[in-house]
């Protein structure tokens, strides 16, 4: 919490947040890194693997194969999704599990999922992107200012 | 070696996530989203595509690359139409990442129940 | 009837006639499965909603109760109920479906106290005869309302905690042979500006103090009256931040007499972090478990207060501090018993 918004509170609230805190579990900050660094690198290897034998037997090139392997773990996600795995796989991962490209499907996925029971339209079409509509929207967003930019300055800047 | 260092390239931006996640208190989502701007903005700086070369599959399953390739695709077309291309280019890398999501979505939606 | 400032005495003594307790799959896994009277295996009840499910739990426990204390469901004036779910809607429906005349309640977590005290309150006043009292709650239904779709991987810290899925139900009566409801305090809404929704214990412990101190105030007691002070759902964090609050003011309770609904009804190598929680939490873990030690004569007298946390998605989008609030009821013995 920062302290500007420290400052709005109540001394007796102040005091009741610091004595809370004191014996609030603390979250283990090391070795949820350390178990993110190994899922996140192993999912990473994984796709890693996929992306060779795109490259091996459907002749896609290193430029190219990112497409298709992205499309594959997404696949994947959509199977561990389904089954019910992926949460678990999450809550011992954490960010590991969030971060690549799987964690986007996953965030997709699980809201179609979930929103099933309220129909195809306004359920699983209206919230499946719920979640991960950020990803897309500031994705977008800050990609198109960069462009911008990087446009002006190549054409108009004389680089 | 490509593998290893997708190994570690990957496993530590997935760390820097769980530092925001942990020492900030962010959310996924903001989490997510600003890994996707520092994809946008190092790919701006031409910083990306080195990491691509160096790290394989580290760097482009991770979510910044994303944003990565939102600029890739933008740039291309820019080149051949200018500014308007920056608006009409920005899915033409990146387009497998969403449809497979939606596509996978739906079809989950068919056959899946949640497990709760 | 009206004692200090914001408790009442029960002089009619109501009595708890019966009660009934449903659970799900984890709960039968839990440190207590004797507590409930049905158990499902399944977490979709075979119904097509998480809501549905929710209803079906609460119209059985409902109907357990009904049966456990030989009542007719004509012979019951009113039911009062809640729950965390979109203005209460398992609640309504069961409500429909039961056709006993109706009245909501909302407390969060703490309505099974909230419905309990304002039962003994009408029944003592003689304005009915029996009352049902119920609160539900269902694990994935409250996930996706208040938190991520249930096959979402999201990383819940250590503070979070578990939504028990279940049902709790009891009877009041004017008179019978089951345990008293013999006073009851109203706690005031509680705000320390707390804001973290993974952190619910933390954010109600005070609201708990409060409450429990409220009551000894006005009854003009000590912690010694009770064989047992029980607080709803604040897990481990929220347990020891209230006792420890309790100390602080002077209010000597034995740790070892100041138990939590949400540690006691999940085993220790459980996934629930820091605890059970849910607006069925304190109802099953009074009613199935507490309750019956009180028939058994293993305990006399007990305090349950039940906390809840009143904020909504709406107000932590916009970064409202958790609202908190705790009710308090005490139980007895029977002379019969004692």
């Amino acid at each position: 919490m920062g302290d500007k918004k420290k400052q709005k509170l109540q001394p007796n609230q102040q005091r009741y947040q610091a004595f809370q805190q004191k014996r609030e579990i603390k979250r283990p900050i090391f070795k949820n890194c350390i178990k993110a660094f190994l899922i996140g690198g192993l999912i990473c290897f994984i796709g890693q693997l996929i992306s060779t034998f795109y490259i091996y037997q459907f002749n896609f090139t290193e430029k190219t194969v990112g497409n298709p392997t992205v499309a594959t773990l997404i696949f994947l996600t959509m199977l561990l999704t389904g089954f019910g795995v992926y949460d678990r796989i999450a809550q011992f991962a954490g960010a590991g599990s969030a971060v690549p490209v799987t964690g986007f499907g996953n965030a997709v996925i699980s809201s179609a999922i979930e929103y099933r029971s309220e129909g195809f339209i306004l359920g699983v079409g209206s919230n499946m992107l719920k979640l991960a509509g950020p990803v897309i929207v500031y994705g977008v967003f800050s990609a198109f200012i960069v462009a911008i930019i990087k446009t002006i300055l190549t054409q108009w800047g004389g680089f | 070696m490509i593998f290893f260092w997708a190994f570690v390239v990957g496993g530590l931006i997935c760390v820097i996530g769980q530092i925001m996640f942990d020492v900030f208190k962010l959310s996924p989502a903001h989490t997510l989203s600003i890994l996707v701007i520092a994809g946008a903005i190092l790919d701006g700086v031409g910083w990306y595509e080195p990491l691509i070369d160096f790290a394989g599959a580290g760097a482009t399953v991770p979510i910044t690359s994303f944003g990565n390739s939102l600029v890739h695709g933008a740039m291309q077309e820019a080149e051949k139409h200018g500014l308007i291309g920056v608006v009409t280019g920005m899915f033409e890398v990146t387009s497998a990442g969403i449809s497979a999501a939606i596509i996978f979505g739906v079809i989950g939606a068919i056959i899946f129940k949640p497990k709760g | 009837m009206l004692k200090g400032h914001q408790s009442w005495i029960f002089e009619n003594r109501p009595s708890i006639l019966s009660t009934g307790t449903v659970g799900g799959p984890f709960e039968a896994k839990g440190k207590i499965p004797e507590a409930f009277d049905i158990l499902h295996e399944d977490m979709w009840l075979n119904q097509d909603s998480w809501e549905k499910a929710q209803q079906k739990m609460l119209e059985e426990a409902i109907q357990t109760t009904l049966k456990k204390g030989r009542i007719e469901k004509e012979s019951v004036e009113f039911l009062i109920a809640g729950d965390l779910i979109n203005q209460m809607t398992p609640t309504s429906f069961a409500a429909s479906t039961s056709s006993i005349p109706f009245l909501g309640a909302f407390s969060a977590c703490a309505t099974s106290m909230e419905s309990l005290a304002l039962a003994a309150s009408i029944i003592n006043a003689k304005g009915a005869n029996y009352i049902l009292c119920a609160a539900s709650s269902h694990n994935a239904a409250t996930e996706k309302q208040f938190r991520y779709p249930t096959e979402y991987g999201g990383q819940k810290p250590p503070t979070s905690q578990w939504t028990v899925t279940g049902a709790g139900c009891a009877l009041v009566a004017q008179n019978g042979t089951g345990p008293a409801i013999t006073s009851a305090t109203i706690g005031k809404v509680a705000d320390m500006g707390m804001t973290d929704p993974f952190n619910m214990g933390g954010a109600m412990a005070i609201a708990a103090a409060d409450t429990i101190e409220a009551h000894f105030r006005d009854m003009q007691i000590d912690p010694s009256y009770y064989d047992l002070i029980i607080t709803g759902d604040l897990g481990h964090i929220g347990r020891e931040v209230s006792l420890d609050l309790l100390h602080d003011r002077n209010i000597p309770i034995d740790a070892e007499k100041y138990v939590d609904c949400g540690i006691a009804i999940y085993r220790e190598d459980q996934p629930v972090l820091a605890g059970g929680s849910g607006a069925a939490c304190s109802a099953i873990v009074t009613y199935g478990h507490f309750l019956q030690e009180v028939i058994k004569g293993n305990l006399k007298r007990i305090l349950v207060a039940a906390t809840g946390s009143l904020h909504s998605t709406l107000s932590v989008q916009q970064k409202d501090p958790i609202p908190c609030i705790a009710h308090a009821v005490s139980i007895e013995a029977r002379s019969e018993h004692i």
